[in-house]
């Protein structure tokens, strides 16, 4: 019965409070008009969600979005620095092939976007047995290192997160 | 007077990565390495710009914006598709599958493994 109400809990969630944060006011009448359309909207496309993602441990959400957040922040410095001074001749870019564990492929769309957002890698392709992700960056001298990186950093928090 | 001077603050630096990612179009030689120009713009460029609102708001007009953090969301949202689309593309017309590392797996590249079905789940 609940189940068939709200078929997606988490987006009648996300619908409700991005109705409130659009409206930019916290009034009564909002947060109900966003309630009626956070459970008509699941309700209604249903049919295109065949299977939910299940996000295991939310909490762990806050945690990964501080730390791209932070890396963000870090890597525009860095990339600000190669393109301001660095000779175009010492300039290494360079195609990587980052092994992908995880099979999930939400889990997968968060990772290739969270590789476009940090600057000074991009996420070009992904193989066609989705198992791997073709990434450029704009300065890798230690291509292996950056491999490494995405994985213990973002990869490991995924798996935790969606699997 | 210090929120002023942190919301100016955040405005400059917005203003200069915005700047040097604009330069980067000019400066980096090749469609890929000028590729990561644009992602600096809309993170830390427009990222500041949007704290910096939130903060005039809320001290200086004395009502809290929420509309930042909806622009912040839908710019995480499309500015990767926008970048994916344009490595696609530039696979398809430029490089070719010998040239990009091989992907590990048994099969290709998706751009050209012309037998890849996109509605596929990934096993798991």
């Amino acid at each position: 019965m609940l189940r068939k109400l709200f078929p997606h809990p988490v987006l009648t969630l996300t619908l409700t409070a991005v109705w409130v944060a659009l409206m930019n006011e916290l009034s009564p009448g909002h947060v109900v008009f966003g309630l009626i359309l956070g459970i008509l909207i699941p309700w209604i496309t249903a049919a295109y969600w065949p299977d939910r993602p299940r996000l295991r441990a939310p909490l762990k959400v806050a945690a990964y979005i501080l730390i791209v957040l932070y890396d963000i922040v870090k890597s525009n410095f860095i990339v600000a620095r190669i393109v301001l001074f660095m000779p175009l001749s010492q300039l290494r870019p360079a195609w990587v092939t980052v092994p992908l564990d995880l099979r999930s492929p939400e889990a997968i769309t968060v990772l290739a976007g969270t590789i476009t957002m940090t600057p000074g890698t991009v996420s070009a392709d992904l193989s066609a047995c989705g198992r791997a992700i073709l990434v450029h960056c704009l300065h890798a001298p230690d291509s292996q290192g950056v491999v490494n990186d995405i994985k213990a950093r973002y990869e490991s928090r995924l798996k935790e997160i969606f699997e | 007077m210090i929120w002023e001077i942190i919301v100016s603050a955040l405005l400059v630096m917005a203003g200069v990565f915005g700047l040097v990612g604009s330069f980067g179009l000019i400066r980096l030689p090749t469609t890929m390495t000028r590729l990561h120009a644009p992602t600096k713009a809309t993170t830390l460029g427009g990222g500041g710009v949007l704290v910096a609102s939130m903060i005039y708001f809320a001290v200086f007009m004395d009502h809290y914006s929420f509309h930042e953090l909806m622009i912040t969301l839908f710019l995480f949202l499309t500015a990767p598709i926008t970048a994916n689309l344009i490595a696609k593309a530039y696979l398809h017309r430029t490089e070719r599958p010998e040239d990009l590392p091989p992907t590990g797996t048994d099969r290709g590249w998706a751009t050209y493994d012309a037998s890849a079905d996109p509605s596929r789940r990934t096993d798991g």
